[in-house]
């Protein structure tokens, strides 16, 4: 019969040599071979004080994007809910009252916004479809909770530091997730 | 006069067996984090690092670990047998280290302190003796326990040590042959003044070598304990510390065989190519000195056994019988009838 591959092997069965017999060649070759691991680099990553560097295309955990004055951006337009494959998004928007404009950008804001974390696909399409530059992924993944409610991120977890009231806990947030516009 | 009893004496031997116990004792504790650590830089892994610095305080907390864990003892089994295996397992396991001669004797205020609890005229008889001992900790626990993995894994056990022992008694036999004594310290005094026995007996010790291995359970002899094929062997039903027990004293049987092989083979707290003696006296630091040598070649050891583990697959029992009775003892028989020619035609 015809081989389907070149890479067919017959299987040796050739009684052992007295070498073979003995183990010890074998035995001393491979101690050789374990005794020259321990002076090997080991690739180990010690991870939460060591953290691999990830690409800028990473898409980690949402942030909800604030302005220069600390406004936040999002208008509860609805299009990252409908672009969401996994139907992890909801919103309820709200009208803007006279007085509240160094609190949102635009008359209509996100008055409950949430993230379902366990439904997320973590897929990115939400930072595409957000005109308003409101929605991101950032590098942050590691989440843990004690139950399935934690999981569901309120607008409280989303939110990115004011960078009025709180400039340094802003740029930390914004050095997390690279914002399109500015690579261009 | 006969019930006239040196107080000092007690007092000196009690010291040392506590001293030496405990020695034994935080080897073997130590042994289990090098045994991690070793296997983890042959895999290039890092192994347990996260209790205390390099983990250094891992085992302290495998032992808190096992003692807090919840104590079953199956309802099937028979009960002060159950309880007798890991005891019988660490007693023995301990009670070798009497007749092994750590260091110089010393002197203390005028007075000689060997450095050894009992210098028994049988002194390697008594060491065979004990270790053939401790497959009864394994064949009970496993007889014990009522399951039948852990009954083959006894029965593998026992008939090991069987095969095992009489290949290391007769290179054992070989090495009297040559010192013409059967006490410990006699044994090192030989090799102080004629060199080591390892460089006469290269055969010998290797024999030595592979017979302790399988007498420590340890890879590639494995197979009481294959977790692969008995899932745990003959400590399967146990739990907290009973198996912490027997796990301890496998370990302080690798120290000891460790110290044992190094007593007999390579000079104990011999420092080669140094006459200690000669040049520094019977001061209690070269005692000392002596003792670090040999815990510094027991330690060697304990890493070549950890060594070989992480390096050679477990044997089939056929093949571990065939080793053991077709090849080990035949070799034993010829070193042992070649050593007694030798010293016969060199001795006349």
């Amino acid at each position: 019969m015809q081989a389907l591959t070149n890479r067919k092997k017959e299987v040796e069965r050739k009684p052992m040599t007295l070498a073979e017999k003995l183990y010890l060649p074998a035995i001393f070759k491979g101690m050789g071979i374990t005794f020259s691991h321990l002076f090997k680099k080991n690739p180990t990553i010690k991870y939460p004080e060591e953290k691999r560097p990830f690409p800028d295309v990473f898409r980690g955990l949402h942030i909800l994007n604030r302005d220069e004055e600390g406004r936040e951006r999002c208008t509860a337009c609805g299009l990252c809910a409908v672009a969401c494959p996994a139907e992890a998004i909801t919103m309820e928007g709200a009208e803007r009252q006279p007085g509240e404009e160094h609190l949102y950008r635009e008359e209509r804001y996100a008055a409950k916004y949430e993230i379902n974390m366990l439904r997320c696909i973590f897929c990115g399409l939400c930072e595409e479809a957000c005109p308003k530059d409101a929605v991101y992924l950032t590098k942050t993944f590691a989440t843990a909770n004690y139950d399935r409610k934690g999981f569901i991120y309120k607008k409280d977890d989303l939110l990115i530091p004011n960078p009025v009231t709180d400039p340094e806990g802003y740029e930390k947030a914004k050095g997390t997730f690279s914002n399109g516009a500015e690579k261009k | 006069m006969l019930l006239q009893i040196d107080w000092f004496i007690i007092l000196e031997k009690f010291i040392l067996i506590a001293v030496i116990v405990t020695t034994a004792l935080v080897v073997a504790m130590y042994s289990t984090y090098a045994e991690r650590k070793v296997a983890a830089f042959l895999q290039d892994r890092v192994g347990p690092n996260r209790a205390g610095p390099f983990g250094l305080l891992q085992p302290l907390a495998d032992g808190v670990k096992l003692f807090m864990k919840e104590e079953i003892i199956p309802l099937t089994s028979s009960r002060s047998l159950f309880i007798m295996g890991p005891l019988l397992a660490m007693i023995t396991a301990t009670m070798t280290s009497a007749v092994i001669p750590w260091g110089w004797t010393i002197d203390i205020a005028g007075r000689q302190v060997p450095l050894q609890v009992a210098d028994v005229n049988i002194g390697i008889l008594y060491i065979f003796g004990v270790v053939s001992l401790g497959v009864y900790g394994i064949m009970i626990g496993g007889w014990a326990s009522n399951n039948k993995f852990s009954l083959l894994a006894a029965i593998r056990g026992a008939s090991q040590m069987i095969s095992y022992e009489l290949a290391m008694g007769l290179s054992l036999i070989a090495v009297l042959m040559l010192v013409g004594d059967l006490r410990m310290s006699a044994i090192v005094n030989h090799q102080v003044a004629n060199g080591w026995n390892v460089i006469y007996q290269p055969l010998g010790f290797f024999i030595f070598l592979v017979c302790s291995l399988a007498e420590c359970n340890r890879t590639p002899f494995d197979l009481p304990e294959a977790e692969n094929e008995l899932n745990f062997g003959y400590h399967q039903e146990y739990s907290s510390m009973k198996l912490g027990f027997y796990l301890f004293a496998e370990y302080i049987n690798m120290f000891i065989s460790g110290v044992v092989m190094a007593t007999l083979f390579f000079g104990g707290y011999d420092i080669p190519f140094i006459n200690e003696a000669a040049l520094w006296g019977a001061q209690w630091w070269v005692g000392l000195i002596g003792f670090a040598v040999l815990m510094a070649k027991s330690f060697f050891f304990i890493f070549l056994f950890m060594w070989i583990r992480w390096t050679i697959p477990r044997f089939r029992f056929d093949q571990l019988m065939n080793l053991g009775w077709k090849g080990l003892l035949p070799l034993a028989l010829a070193n042992m009838l070649i050593t007694a020619v030798v010293v016969l035609l060199l001795n006349k």
